[in-house]
């Protein structure tokens, strides 16, 4: 009996390790999790000085917050060049902005006003009065204010060389052109290439040696498909996407169909093999007994087969499709633009996409753009948990109904 | 073989020096024998030896088993259910299927019934075809109030009288039973069975099962299938009214099997 219980308690203590180490796991995973989003936020708010590089007094006849619309307006016309004055008011007369948008205009415009520096969140709120005294040191005729990255003017207002006024509108806008267009795309040949795999393919040599590619296709790195993408679509299919043969012939081939085409080829793979478990998952007896019934081999398809499987098919493509709006290496090889001031206006447009322009934003010099980059990454985050929710959501709905 | 080897007409089904083979392997060998209308034919016999091979044999649903290959003939109303010119579909459209595990669709009760005679092109009053399948199937008074339910809803008796409806609103000729009550509690399984005798008066049926008491209580005919003896093949060993086969067997195999000293 006592030798019984010591070894019984030896392997509960076994036990007791391995779950620890389990939890240990976890909480690593979580702890990960946690850096990652104080790591963005941390950088997508805080204090920052900001000073005109154009001295008010100089250009202005009393300060800013005491002048005037037409006042305002009179200062705009005089201090910018002719064409810019005109452009400005064809985008939208003067005289019908409001007080804050002309004054906005003035800051952005006449004052020109920039960054000068900028501190992570956690330094504004720990470290303020310090970073006060430093400011007005350094920059005595700047002001100091807490600034929010992430601001509705970042997500809608386009790009710009002045990061103040830097918005992410067009990558946004591009992103959302990819994707649908790679939906549109890769979605039906997917699933059509699942069902065929699944319902109708023998088990012969040669639909094996498709699957096993089909398998291994999956796990190619993205970059490959960039390289892909620009060999066919940008080069060998340039009239093509770059919309020659329909008559533009401002373009070349680095368009949005290049990109959503490379994109498609990418998660075509990702699309039928989760198809391919979709449609395995559905029990064979529901087929047998379709077929019991006297129904054809389509028949049973489309009224059984697909109506079941489609909740795994729909999580598996916003999976593979929240995939591909991270993509970023495919994309840059296909030649997505990194500035780009106008929203695309069509499948021949050039674009850019979100995790272009956050790569392209850690790729400036200036502090700012650190700030500007943690705002996209939240915008990407967001995009990226919404569409994941959206999977969950439908497994579960759909998934207690076998 | 009491059964006559040729086909005369007075047999509705037929099997015919049926051998069936999955991939290299023979695991029916020459089957022979015949249903008579209106009647319920049993087989029986232990696992493994082929008996729902067989039975899936008559309306081809061997044919979705990639390696599974059919020789010899299955004659429905002396016509050959294997010939070039033969669709599977309208086989299985004439000879219904009734599974082991109850399977009605996830759909609600009245689709379940409604949806197989709508493919199959019903042109009449879906309600009173759906009424008169349920009816049929002795599941009417059960799920009347719930025709928008779920199929899944009901109990696996029910579940497996709504599967016996749906075949049932296709019109068949023939329904095949594979062993439709393995798994019911025996309230259940007695109601199939009591519905079993109400049916063969107007189909006939060909049923599988485990449970040599069911084939003595329902089937007016009783097919024993048995190994060969290199335990390779199962075959037909002897087919008899089933009041023969359980009281006066004429193969010892038979006796052995049905008194319980088999194996």
């Amino acid at each position: 009996m006592n030798t019984h219980s010591s070894t019984l308690s030896a392997r509960h203590r076994i036990g007791k390790f391995w779950q620890m180490l389990l939890a240990a796991a976890t909480i690593v995973g979580i702890l990960s999790l946690i850096v990652l989003i104080y790591n963005v936020v941390n950088e997508a708010a805080g204090l920052a000085v900001i000073q005109y590089s154009v001295d008010p007094k100089l250009v202005l006849p009393k300060p800013l917050d005491e002048l005037t619309n037409e006042e305002m307006i009179a200062a705009i016309e005089e201090n910018l060049s002719k064409g810019a004055y005109q452009r400005a008011n064809t985008d939208q007369p003067f005289n019908t902005r409001t007080k804050s948008e002309l004054t906005k205009f003035v800051q952005e415009r006449v004052l020109e006003e920039e960054v000068k520096g900028t501190w992570s969140l956690t330094d504004s709120l720990f470290k303020a009065d310090q970073i006060r005294a430093d400011a007005a040191k350094n920059y005595p005729k700047a002001r100091l204010e807490f600034r929010q990255w992430l601001t509705l003017d970042f997500i809608t207002q386009p790009m710009s060389s002045n990061p103040l006024y830097s918005g992410i509108r067009t990558a946004i806008l591009g992103s959302f052109f990819v994707i649908v267009l790679t939906i549109v795309i890769a979605f039906p040949v997917g699933v059509g290439a699942a069902i065929y795999l699944e319902e109708y393919a023998g088990h012969h040599w040669f639909n094996r040696i498709i699957q096993t590619n089909i398998d291994n296709l999956a796990g190619v790195p993205s970059i490959v498909y960039g390289m892909l993408g620009l060999a066919i679509f940008v080069r060998a299919l340039e009239p093509f996407t770059s919309g020659a043969i329909f008559g533009i012939l401002d373009s070349n081939g680095r368009t949005i169909i290049s990109a959503a085409l490379t994109m498609a080829l990418l998660i075509l793979p990702l699309i039928i093999i989760n198809g391919q478990e979709a449609i395995r998952a559905v029990p064979n007896s529901l087929r047998q007994a379709s077929y019991g019934l006297g129904a054809t081999r389509w028949e049973t398809i489309w009224h059984h087969v697909l109506p079941n499987s489609l909740p795994g098919i729909l999580t598996g493509t916003i999976l593979a499709i929240s995939r591909a709006i991270g993509e970023t290496a495919p994309l840059i090889i296909v030649g997505a633009s990194t500035f780009i001031a106008f929203d695309p206006n069509g499948l021949f447009a050039k674009f850019t996409v979100l995790p272009i322009q956050i790569y392209n934003f850690t790729q400036q010099p200036q502090d700012e753009y650190r700030n500007l980059a943690a705002a996209a990454i939240l915008v990407l985050l967001v995009l990226l948990l919404a569409l994941n929710s959206m999977a969950i959501f439908l497994r579960n709905r759909f998934s207690n109904r076998l | 073989m009491t059964n006559s080897q040729h086909s005369t007409g007075h047999y509705l089904l037929e099997a015919h020096n049926l051998n069936i083979y999955y991939g290299t392997h023979k695991a029916v060998a020459d089957v022979q024998f015949n249903v008579e209308r209106h009647k319920i034919t049993a087989i029986i016999g232990p696992s493994g030896c082929g008996k729902s091979t067989v039975l899936r044999a008559f309306n081809r649903m061997n044919d979705f088993v990639p390696t599974c290959r059919v020789e010899g003939d299955v004659l429905l109303d002396g016509q050959n259910l294997y010939a070039p010119d033969v669709d599977p579909v309208e086989v299985r459209k004439r000879i219904g299927m009734v599974f082991q595990k109850p399977n009605p669709f996830p759909k609600t009760i009245y689709e379940n019934v409604a949806w197989g005679a709508r493919i199959n092109g019903f042109k009449g009053n879906m309600d009173e075809l759906v009424e008169s399948a349920l009816r049929g199937a002795v599941v009417w008074d059960d799920v009347k109030d719930n025709l928008h339910k779920s199929g899944l809803s009901l109990s696996g008796g029910q579940q497996q009288r709504l599967c016996i409806a749906r075949a049932l609103a296709v019109q068949p000729e023939v329904i095949l039973m594979d062993e439709p009550c393995s798994s019911l509690d025996p309230i259940a399984t007695l109601k199939i069975e009591e519905l079993m005798r109400e049916l063969k008066e107007r189909y006939t049926i060909v049923i599988v099962t485990h449970n040599m008491q069911q084939a003595a209580r329902v089937s007016d005919t009783t097919a024993m299938m048995m190994l060969t003896d290199d335990r390779q093949s199962g075959t037909v060993i002897e087919v008899n009214e089933t009041n023969t086969i359980f009281t006066r067997p004429k193969d010892q195999r038979t006796e052995d099997y049905v008194t319980g000293r088999f194996g």
